[in-house]
Protein backbone atom coordinates (compact mmCIF):
# COMPACT_ATOMS: atom_id res chain seq x y z
CA UNK A 1 0.00 0.00 0.00
CA UNK A 2 3.20 2.34 0.66
CA UNK A 3 4.26 1.96 -2.98
CA UNK A 4 0.82 3.49 -4.06
CA UNK A 5 0.87 6.16 -1.64
CA UNK A 6 4.59 7.21 -3.09
CA UNK A 7 4.14 7.35 -6.59
CA UNK A 8 0.83 8.98 -6.73
CA UNK A 9 2.23 11.69 -4.10
CA UNK A 10 3.62 14.10 -6.89
CA UNK A 11 -0.07 14.12 -8.49
CA UNK A 12 -1.46 15.84 -5.01
CA UNK A 13 -2.15 19.30 -4.72
CA UNK A 14 -1.64 21.48 -2.02
CA UNK A 15 -2.26 24.93 -4.10
CA UNK A 16 -5.55 24.41 -2.78
CA UNK A 17 -7.21 26.44 0.55
CA UNK A 18 -8.90 24.50 3.69
CA UNK A 19 -12.20 23.80 3.32
CA UNK A 20 -14.90 21.56 5.17
CA UNK A 21 -18.13 20.65 4.87
CA UNK A 22 -20.50 23.02 5.01
CA UNK A 23 -18.07 26.19 3.65
CA UNK A 24 -19.53 27.75 0.55
CA UNK A 25 -16.98 27.02 -2.23
CA UNK A 26 -16.88 28.44 -5.80
CA UNK A 27 -15.12 25.82 -7.71
CA UNK A 28 -13.11 26.75 -10.87
CA UNK A 29 -13.19 24.10 -13.03
CA UNK A 30 -11.92 23.25 -16.67
CA UNK A 31 -14.33 22.14 -19.06
CA UNK A 32 -12.74 21.23 -22.90
CA UNK A 33 -15.52 21.24 -25.13
CA UNK A 34 -13.96 19.92 -28.34
CA UNK A 35 -11.33 21.99 -29.43
CA UNK A 36 -12.34 25.00 -27.02
CA UNK A 37 -11.45 24.70 -23.38
CA UNK A 38 -13.19 26.96 -20.46
CA UNK A 39 -13.28 28.00 -17.26
CA UNK A 40 -16.96 27.16 -15.27
CA UNK A 41 -17.83 27.85 -11.78
CA UNK A 42 -19.53 25.75 -9.72
CA UNK A 43 -20.77 27.70 -6.82
CA UNK A 44 -22.68 25.94 -3.78
CA UNK A 45 -22.23 24.18 -0.66
CA UNK A 46 -19.75 21.25 -0.01
CA UNK A 47 -21.63 18.43 1.57
CA UNK A 48 -19.03 16.15 1.98
CA UNK A 49 -15.35 15.59 1.38
CA UNK A 50 -14.71 11.44 1.57
CA UNK A 51 -11.09 9.04 0.41
CA UNK A 52 -7.64 9.91 0.99
CA UNK A 53 -4.73 10.68 -1.18
CA UNK A 54 -4.96 10.88 -4.47
CA UNK A 55 -8.93 9.35 -4.54
CA UNK A 56 -10.05 12.36 -1.85
CA UNK A 57 -13.06 14.20 -3.64
CA UNK A 58 -15.63 16.44 -2.85
CA UNK A 59 -19.58 16.98 -3.16
CA UNK A 60 -20.64 20.23 -3.60
CA UNK A 61 -24.54 20.78 -3.56
CA UNK A 62 -26.20 23.81 -4.84
CA UNK A 63 -30.19 25.00 -5.95
CA UNK A 64 -30.56 26.15 -9.31
CA UNK A 65 -33.90 27.25 -10.59
CA UNK A 66 -35.42 25.55 -7.70
CA UNK A 67 -33.91 22.09 -8.70
CA UNK A 68 -30.88 20.52 -6.25
CA UNK A 69 -28.04 19.89 -8.05
CA UNK A 70 -24.43 18.44 -6.59
CA UNK A 71 -21.14 17.64 -8.31
CA UNK A 72 -18.40 15.70 -7.11
CA UNK A 73 -15.18 16.83 -7.52
CA UNK A 74 -11.56 15.22 -7.77
CA UNK A 75 -9.80 17.14 -5.09
CA UNK A 76 -6.48 16.56 -6.45
CA UNK A 77 -7.97 16.55 -10.33
CA UNK A 78 -5.41 18.90 -12.55
CA UNK A 79 -8.58 19.88 -13.98
CA UNK A 80 -9.76 22.57 -10.88
CA UNK A 81 -8.38 25.91 -11.88
CA UNK A 82 -8.88 27.16 -8.37
CA UNK A 83 -11.07 26.76 -5.35
CA UNK A 84 -12.55 30.14 -3.73
CA UNK A 85 -13.73 29.20 -0.05
CA UNK A 86 -16.91 32.34 0.22
CA UNK A 87 -18.23 31.42 3.49
CA UNK A 88 -17.20 29.23 6.40
CA UNK A 89 -20.12 27.60 7.63
CA UNK A 90 -21.15 26.08 10.99
CA UNK A 91 -21.96 22.42 10.88
CA UNK A 92 -21.77 20.08 13.74
CA UNK A 93 -21.60 16.56 11.35
CA UNK A 94 -19.09 15.56 8.50
CA UNK A 95 -21.31 14.68 5.83
CA UNK A 96 -24.43 17.81 5.39
CA UNK A 97 -26.95 15.04 3.93
CA UNK A 98 -29.61 16.17 5.56
CA UNK A 99 -29.66 19.56 3.19
CA UNK A 100 -31.07 17.30 0.74
CA UNK A 101 -34.45 16.66 2.31
CA UNK A 102 -34.87 20.15 3.04
CA UNK A 103 -35.70 23.70 1.41
CA UNK A 104 -35.44 27.18 1.63
CA UNK A 105 -34.88 28.66 5.65
CA UNK A 106 -34.48 25.36 6.60
CA UNK A 107 -31.81 25.01 4.63
CA UNK A 108 -29.33 27.74 5.36
CA UNK A 109 -26.04 26.97 7.15
CA UNK A 110 -24.94 29.33 10.04
CA UNK A 111 -21.58 31.19 9.55
CA UNK A 112 -19.23 30.17 11.89
CA UNK A 113 -17.80 33.14 13.81
CA UNK A 114 -14.38 34.02 14.03
CA UNK A 115 -12.61 35.38 16.43
CA UNK A 116 -11.01 39.10 15.80
CA UNK B 1 6.55 -11.22 -28.49
CA UNK B 2 8.14 -11.28 -25.33
CA UNK B 3 7.43 -10.39 -21.85
CA UNK B 4 8.40 -9.68 -17.96
CA UNK B 5 7.65 -10.79 -15.19
CA UNK B 6 6.44 -9.13 -11.80
CA UNK B 7 4.10 -8.33 -8.87
CA UNK B 8 1.08 -6.63 -8.45
CA UNK B 9 1.15 -4.04 -5.84
CA UNK B 10 -2.85 -2.91 -5.76
CA UNK B 11 -5.25 -0.39 -8.01
CA UNK B 12 -4.96 3.42 -7.44
CA UNK B 13 -6.00 6.37 -9.84
CA UNK B 14 -3.72 8.71 -11.79
CA UNK B 15 -4.20 12.04 -14.06
CA UNK B 16 -3.42 11.84 -17.32
CA UNK B 17 -2.09 15.06 -19.68
CA UNK B 18 -5.86 15.93 -20.15
CA UNK B 19 -6.91 16.00 -16.64
CA UNK B 20 -8.21 12.85 -16.88
CA UNK B 21 -8.78 10.33 -13.71
CA UNK B 22 -7.65 7.27 -15.26
CA UNK B 23 -7.66 3.27 -13.04
CA UNK B 24 -4.14 1.93 -12.74
CA UNK B 25 -2.85 -1.62 -11.70
CA UNK B 26 0.50 -0.73 -10.52
CA UNK B 27 2.67 -3.35 -11.03
CA UNK B 28 6.46 -3.72 -9.88
CA UNK B 29 7.96 -6.17 -13.00
CA UNK B 30 12.05 -6.83 -13.14
CA UNK B 31 14.08 -6.73 -13.10
CA UNK B 32 14.27 -9.91 -14.46
CA UNK B 33 17.21 -12.01 -15.40
CA UNK B 34 17.60 -14.50 -18.42
CA UNK B 35 18.57 -17.80 -16.67
CA UNK B 36 18.71 -20.17 -20.22
CA UNK B 37 17.72 -19.81 -23.56
CA UNK B 38 15.99 -22.62 -25.66
CA UNK B 39 17.52 -23.26 -28.79
CA UNK B 40 15.75 -25.21 -31.71
CA UNK B 41 18.90 -27.22 -32.00
CA UNK B 42 18.84 -28.61 -28.48
CA UNK B 43 15.47 -27.91 -27.22
CA UNK B 44 13.23 -27.96 -30.28
CA UNK B 45 11.89 -24.33 -29.78
CA UNK B 46 12.98 -21.41 -29.05
CA UNK B 47 12.40 -19.59 -25.66
CA UNK B 48 13.61 -17.68 -23.18
CA UNK B 49 13.37 -18.69 -19.09
CA UNK B 50 13.39 -15.76 -17.13
CA UNK B 51 13.79 -15.45 -13.50
CA UNK B 52 11.75 -12.53 -10.65
CA UNK B 53 12.27 -11.54 -7.51
CA UNK B 54 15.93 -12.48 -5.39
CA UNK B 55 15.77 -14.48 -2.57
CA UNK B 56 18.32 -15.58 -0.20
CA UNK B 57 20.95 -17.96 -1.38
CA UNK B 58 20.26 -20.77 2.27
CA UNK B 59 16.78 -20.90 0.68
CA UNK B 60 17.83 -21.99 -2.39
CA UNK B 61 18.39 -26.05 -3.10
CA UNK B 62 21.40 -27.57 -4.44
CA UNK B 63 20.31 -27.94 -8.17
CA UNK B 64 18.79 -24.73 -8.72
CA UNK B 65 21.83 -23.08 -6.89
CA UNK B 66 23.60 -25.11 -9.64
CA UNK B 67 21.48 -23.94 -12.74
CA UNK B 68 21.64 -19.82 -11.68
CA UNK B 69 25.37 -20.07 -10.74
CA UNK B 70 25.67 -21.02 -14.71
CA UNK B 71 23.90 -17.70 -15.70
CA UNK B 72 25.79 -15.88 -13.28
CA UNK B 73 22.36 -14.52 -11.54
CA UNK B 74 21.29 -14.10 -8.07
CA UNK B 75 18.91 -16.93 -6.65
CA UNK B 76 15.22 -16.03 -7.66
CA UNK B 77 11.89 -17.13 -6.63
CA UNK B 78 9.74 -17.28 -9.88
CA UNK B 79 10.83 -18.46 -12.97
CA UNK B 80 8.92 -19.03 -16.04
CA UNK B 81 9.31 -19.40 -19.73
CA UNK B 82 8.82 -16.97 -22.43
CA UNK B 83 9.02 -16.39 -25.95
CA UNK B 84 12.32 -14.51 -27.57
CA UNK B 85 12.17 -10.87 -27.93
CA UNK B 86 12.24 -10.42 -32.09
CA UNK B 87 14.03 -6.81 -31.65
CA UNK B 88 17.02 -7.82 -29.56
CA UNK B 89 19.09 -11.12 -29.07
CA UNK B 90 19.12 -12.36 -25.63
CA UNK B 91 21.87 -14.79 -23.48
CA UNK B 92 21.80 -15.87 -19.84
CA UNK B 93 22.52 -13.35 -17.29
CA UNK B 94 20.96 -10.54 -19.55
CA UNK B 95 18.72 -8.23 -17.37
CA UNK B 96 15.19 -7.22 -18.81
CA UNK B 97 13.71 -4.14 -17.10
CA UNK B 98 10.19 -1.75 -17.69
CA UNK B 99 11.93 -0.16 -19.97
CA UNK B 100 10.92 -2.73 -22.89
CA UNK B 101 7.45 -1.28 -22.73
CA UNK B 102 6.47 2.09 -23.21
CA UNK B 103 3.21 4.59 -22.32
CA UNK B 104 -0.36 3.69 -24.64
CA UNK B 105 1.16 0.10 -25.75
CA UNK B 106 -1.38 -3.00 -25.25
CA UNK B 107 0.28 -5.74 -23.19
CA UNK B 108 -1.46 -8.69 -22.22
CA UNK B 109 -2.12 -9.84 -18.27
CA UNK B 110 -1.83 -13.49 -16.85
CA UNK B 111 -1.80 -14.24 -13.38
CA UNK B 112 -3.62 -16.50 -10.75
CA UNK B 113 -6.83 -15.17 -10.11
CA UNK B 114 -8.14 -14.78 -6.50
CA UNK B 115 -9.64 -18.00 -4.91
CA UNK B 116 -13.71 -18.11 -4.32
CA UNK B 117 -14.27 -20.91 -2.94
CA UNK B 118 -17.01 -23.38 -3.58
CA UNK B 119 -18.82 -20.47 -5.75
CA UNK B 120 -22.64 -20.90 -6.61
CA UNK B 121 -24.38 -20.52 -10.00
CA UNK B 122 -25.15 -16.84 -9.36
CA UNK B 123 -21.52 -15.54 -8.48
CA UNK B 124 -19.73 -18.07 -10.82
CA UNK B 125 -21.78 -18.14 -14.17
CA UNK B 126 -24.00 -15.12 -13.60
CA UNK B 127 -27.40 -16.66 -13.45
CA UNK B 128 -30.13 -14.42 -12.23
CA UNK B 129 -31.69 -16.78 -9.58
CA UNK B 130 -35.28 -17.46 -8.73
CA UNK B 131 -37.81 -15.24 -7.80
CA UNK B 132 -37.45 -13.51 -4.41
CA UNK B 133 -41.36 -12.92 -3.77
CA UNK B 134 -44.56 -14.59 -4.91
CA UNK B 135 -44.08 -17.29 -2.09
CA UNK B 136 -40.86 -18.72 -2.97
CA UNK B 137 -39.03 -19.86 0.22
CA UNK B 138 -35.83 -21.25 -0.87
CA UNK B 139 -35.16 -20.49 -4.96
CA UNK B 140 -33.46 -17.33 -4.82
CA UNK B 141 -29.89 -18.42 -5.70
CA UNK B 142 -30.76 -21.55 -7.47
CA UNK B 143 -30.06 -22.81 -10.58
CA UNK B 144 -33.23 -23.55 -12.14
CA UNK B 145 -33.62 -26.92 -13.77
CA UNK B 146 -30.66 -28.46 -15.15
CA UNK B 147 -32.33 -30.86 -17.91
CA UNK B 148 -34.98 -32.66 -18.95
CA UNK B 149 -36.90 -36.16 -17.97
CA UNK B 150 -36.85 -39.51 -18.63
CA UNK B 151 -34.97 -38.82 -21.98
CA UNK B 152 -32.16 -38.05 -21.90
CA UNK B 153 -32.61 -39.51 -18.21
CA UNK B 154 -29.16 -37.73 -17.63
CA UNK B 155 -27.58 -34.06 -17.07
CA UNK B 156 -25.40 -33.45 -20.00
CA UNK B 157 -22.05 -32.63 -19.56
CA UNK B 158 -20.09 -29.11 -19.22
CA UNK B 159 -24.04 -27.97 -17.46
CA UNK B 160 -22.82 -24.73 -15.66
CA UNK B 161 -23.47 -25.90 -12.07
CA UNK B 162 -21.83 -24.59 -8.49
CA UNK B 163 -17.93 -25.64 -7.50
CA UNK B 164 -15.11 -23.93 -7.22
CA UNK B 165 -14.46 -20.50 -8.58
CA UNK B 166 -11.06 -18.62 -8.98
CA UNK B 167 -7.41 -19.44 -7.90
CA UNK B 168 -7.12 -20.82 -11.91
CA UNK B 169 -5.10 -18.95 -14.56
CA UNK B 170 -6.50 -16.32 -15.83
CA UNK B 171 -5.77 -13.33 -18.89
CA UNK B 172 -6.41 -10.23 -20.09
CA UNK B 173 -5.84 -8.84 -23.16
CA UNK B 174 -5.72 -5.47 -24.63
CA UNK B 175 -4.93 -3.50 -21.59
CA UNK B 176 -3.19 0.05 -22.12
CA UNK B 177 0.36 0.84 -20.17
CA UNK B 178 0.03 4.14 -18.85
CA UNK B 179 3.04 5.02 -17.60
CA UNK B 180 6.77 3.58 -17.04
CA UNK B 181 8.40 3.77 -13.79
CA UNK B 182 12.08 2.93 -14.48
CA UNK B 183 13.82 4.06 -11.66
CA UNK B 184 11.61 1.89 -9.25
CA UNK B 185 10.51 -0.86 -11.93
CA UNK B 186 7.27 -0.07 -11.94
CA UNK B 187 4.56 -0.33 -14.58
CA UNK B 188 0.85 1.38 -15.04
CA UNK B 189 -1.59 -0.52 -16.33
CA UNK B 190 -4.94 0.76 -17.25
CA UNK B 191 -7.93 -1.14 -15.95
CA UNK B 192 -7.13 -4.59 -13.53
CA UNK B 193 -4.97 -7.47 -13.54
CA UNK B 194 -5.65 -10.82 -12.54
CA UNK B 195 -4.55 -11.78 -8.76
CA UNK B 196 -4.37 -10.29 -5.25
CA UNK B 197 -2.22 -7.66 -4.32
CA UNK B 198 1.37 -9.24 -4.16
CA UNK B 199 0.70 -11.88 -6.38
CA UNK B 200 3.15 -12.86 -9.58
CA UNK B 201 1.81 -11.49 -12.70
CA UNK B 202 3.35 -12.48 -16.15
CA UNK B 203 3.25 -9.15 -18.04
CA UNK B 204 3.49 -9.92 -22.35
CA UNK B 205 4.25 -7.84 -25.22
CA UNK B 206 2.68 -7.84 -28.51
Amino acid sequence: MDILNVVTADQLRTDLPDFKAGDTVAVHFKVIEGEKERIQVFTGTCIQKRGSGINATFTVRKVSNGVGVERIFPLHSPRIEKIEVLRVGRVRRAKLFYLRGRQGKAARIQEKRTQK
Amino acid sequence: MSGLLGKKIGMTRIFDDEGNMVPVTVVQAGPCYVIQVKTLERDGYEAMQIGFDPKKEKRTNKPLKGHFAKANVPPLRRLKEFPLPEDREVKPGDVLTVEMFSPGEKVKVSGTSKGRGFAGVVKRHGFGGGPKTHGQSDRWRAPGSIGQSSFPSRVFKGLRMAGHMGNARATVTGLTVVKVDPEKNLLFIKGAVPGARNSYVEIYKR
